[in-house]
């Protein structure tokens, strides 16, 4: 398909995998991090939003090495998730995606959080007045109208678990088939003499599926802000 | 019925408002920071008094003593907000609906069709919010709040935001409301005609406290609520109906216990009832019924009451009937007249001091 050999073609489909696994599971966190973050204020909010942002500004080794002292099978929690609901993290695709949805985590989180606190409060009480409980007025009305912000951070998030290396490479290796995404793939071509055509040609799937994503988001994104009647773009 | 006895500090402000009232519309009036909003930002539970309780008819809305605290979506209050505020990611249709989506079907007693078809919004519901003009979003607004079946309708400054022609439109669509739907409504405003035009029963706010309840004729040509209700203001309120159209003078012939009132034409069927707003600076006052004079309107009234503070203008209150007038003259007329308490005098109006935004229904 499209020229591509069946090993480029696993590593792009398992690529694509974590990354939108650790999106979607991310997203709801996400957002309910950013409305903490926007509208209510409670003790230690810094050091959440601190917390929050560490990925961001940390080297990925960093984060990686703690995933894998956090979320090891012999780990504080990796030991619990196994025992109790046989959930294993180190060395498998779901731990790639762990470490994509944490280093994107930040990105998604910020963009998330400008869009809901542009949002006219306002509105928001106008809705309670109608007869909205606060669950059903956030889902209503803040939802939607966040959704640009939604988009934006989905799309940040999604490249960032794409491009995604040190962290995962340090928590869950290098396996083929299991963890072998593009940047890992990419730079285990590199190290190997005459690999670097295979690189080459990786490098350029990574391009166009970036270039693709941006495309998409800013689509999306039109097509939301239209839907808000906002017609001047 | 809505009952209302709350306390509140916002900083240096202390609000401390009690009044009951019951009527069609109850006008809650004072200037810019005498504590409208708060007062009915807590009847609609959107802030919380320190102290007191609300209640509409038999339902307690909030008690400090009981520690009844109804969040605001179970208090079915129709907010009207100054600047319409609908949701701009739904149309128009969906905006009406929202609230009457949330009611179960027991709770409701207005119709969409019946609320679209009042306030004019047919061709409207396919439209977003930000295709609409100022006083067609106050209207959807309107339609909002009436959708959401609520027990009284709160309209806080709803024209505000509007220019002078939609006013009028505006005014003409919560009056056809209040006849039509018979749904109570607490109309707050700083404009002594919007109040006077609508309201039954006006509260008088200033400075967080209530200065005086009742009837609007009554409570807005009262002279010592001047300080509140503003000098150049100052005048009274007359019910009447309307008896007859002189088509070829374009004039129309109002009606009211005492006597006749002449304005120019107004476009209401004979028979309807008409609130006539009379500004104390347009009567004038004679000892003798004055002959061959421009002045279409003379009425016979006795003195009641006399505003004399310093300065050159005297305020003189006059019993007409069961109305009052209110009229301004100078102390130099005032002195020359010999004028007294319970003397028979008569009230000169002029007819085209009447404008359509001092004759209104009612």
């Amino acid at each position: 398909m499209l020229g591509l050999t069946p090993d480029e073609l696993g590593i792009l489909a398992l690529s694509l995998r974590v990354a939108v696994v650790s999106v979607i599971c991310s997203l709801p966190l996400a957002i309910l991090a950013a409305f903490a973050l926007a509208r209510l204020s409670f003790p230690g909010k810094t050091l959440v939003d601190a917390i929050i942002h560490l990925p961001l500004v940390l080297p990925p080794v960093v984060v990686g090495f703690a995933l894998l002292v956090l979320f090891g099978k012999r780990g504080p929690i990796g030991s619990v998730l196994n025992d109790w609901f046989g959930i294993v993290f180190a060395f498998r695709w779901t731990g790639a995606a762990l470490a994509s949805a944490i280093m994107g985590f930040p990105l998604m989180v910020r963009a998330i959080r400008l869009s809901i606190a542009a949002i006219d409060q306002r509105l928001e009480v106008a809705a309670r007045t109608l007869g909205g409980s606060r669950l059903w007025v956030f889902v209503s009305i803040t939802l939607p109208l966040a959704l640009p912000g939604i988009i934006t951070g989905v799309l940040l998030s999604f490249a960032r678990g794409l491009g995604e290396f040190g962290a995962t490479i340090t928590f869950v290796s290098n396996i083929p088939g299991e963890t072998e995404t593009l940047p890992l793939a990419i730079y285990a071509f590199i190290q190997v003499p005459g690999g670097d055509s295979q690189a080459l040609r990786l490098s350029i799937i990574a391009v166009v599926l970036s270039i693709l994503a941006l495309v998409t988001s800013e689509w999306l994104t039109r097509r939301s802000e239209r839907l808000q009647g906002d017609d001047s773009r | 019925m809505i009952a209302v006895d709350i306390e509140q500090r916002l900083g240096a402000f202390h609000l401390e408002v009690r009044f009951a009232a019951e009527a069609p519309i109850v006008g809650l009036f004072g200037r810019s920071g005498a504590g409208k909003s708060t007062v009915i930002n807590a009847i609609a539970g959107i802030t919380k008094p320190g102290r007191g309780c609300i209640r509409i008819n038999d339902l307690f809305l909030f008690d400090s003593v009981k520690g009844i605290d109804l969040p605001p979506e179970q208090r079915r209050i129709g907010y009207v907000f100054q600047d319409a505020l609908l949701f701009p990611h739904l149309d128009v249709e969906s905006n009406l609906l929202y609230g009457q989506r949330l009611r179960s079907t027991d709770e409701r007693f207005i119709e969409p069709a019946r609320v679209i078809e009042l306030l004019g919004l047919g061709t409207l519901l396919r439209r977003k919010p930000k295709a609409l003009s100022g006083g067609e979003r106050q209207r959807v607004a309107i339609g909002r709040a009436l959708l959401a079946q609520p027990r009284i309708l709160l309209m806080d400054e709803p024209l505000a935001a509007l220019d002078v022609p939609r006013r009028t439109e505006i005014l003409d669509y919560i009056e056809r409301l209040r006849d039509e739907l018979r749904i109570p409504i607490v109309y707050v405003s700083h404009s002594v005609p919007e109040i006077t035009r609508l309201a039954d029963t006006v509260v008088v706010l200033s400075e967080g406290k209530c200065l005086a309840v009742g009837n609007v004729d009554a409570v807005m040509g009262r002279l010592d609520l001047k300080p509140a209700t503003g000098r150049y203001e100052a005048g009274s309120l007359v019910d009447t109906h309307v008896t007859a159209h002189d088509s070829e003078h374009q004039l129309t012939t109002l009606t009211f216990d005492g006597g006749e009132l002449i304005v120019p034409r107004l476009e209401v069927s004979i028979g309807e009832r008409v609130r006539a707003r009379i500004r104390a600076r347009d009567v004038s006052l004679s000892v003798q019924r004055p002959t061959e004079i421009s002045i279409l309107n003379i009425l016979p009234g006795h003195v009641t009451f006399i505003d004399d503070e310093t300065g050159p203008v005297v305020d003189v209150q006059l019993s007409v009937g069961s109305a009052t007038f209110t009229s301004r003259i100078t102390r130099r007329s005032f002195q020359q007249l010999g004028i007294h308490s319970g003397q028979e005098l008569y009230a000169l109006i002029k007819a085209v001091s009447f404008d359509q935004r001092s004759v209104g229904y009612a």
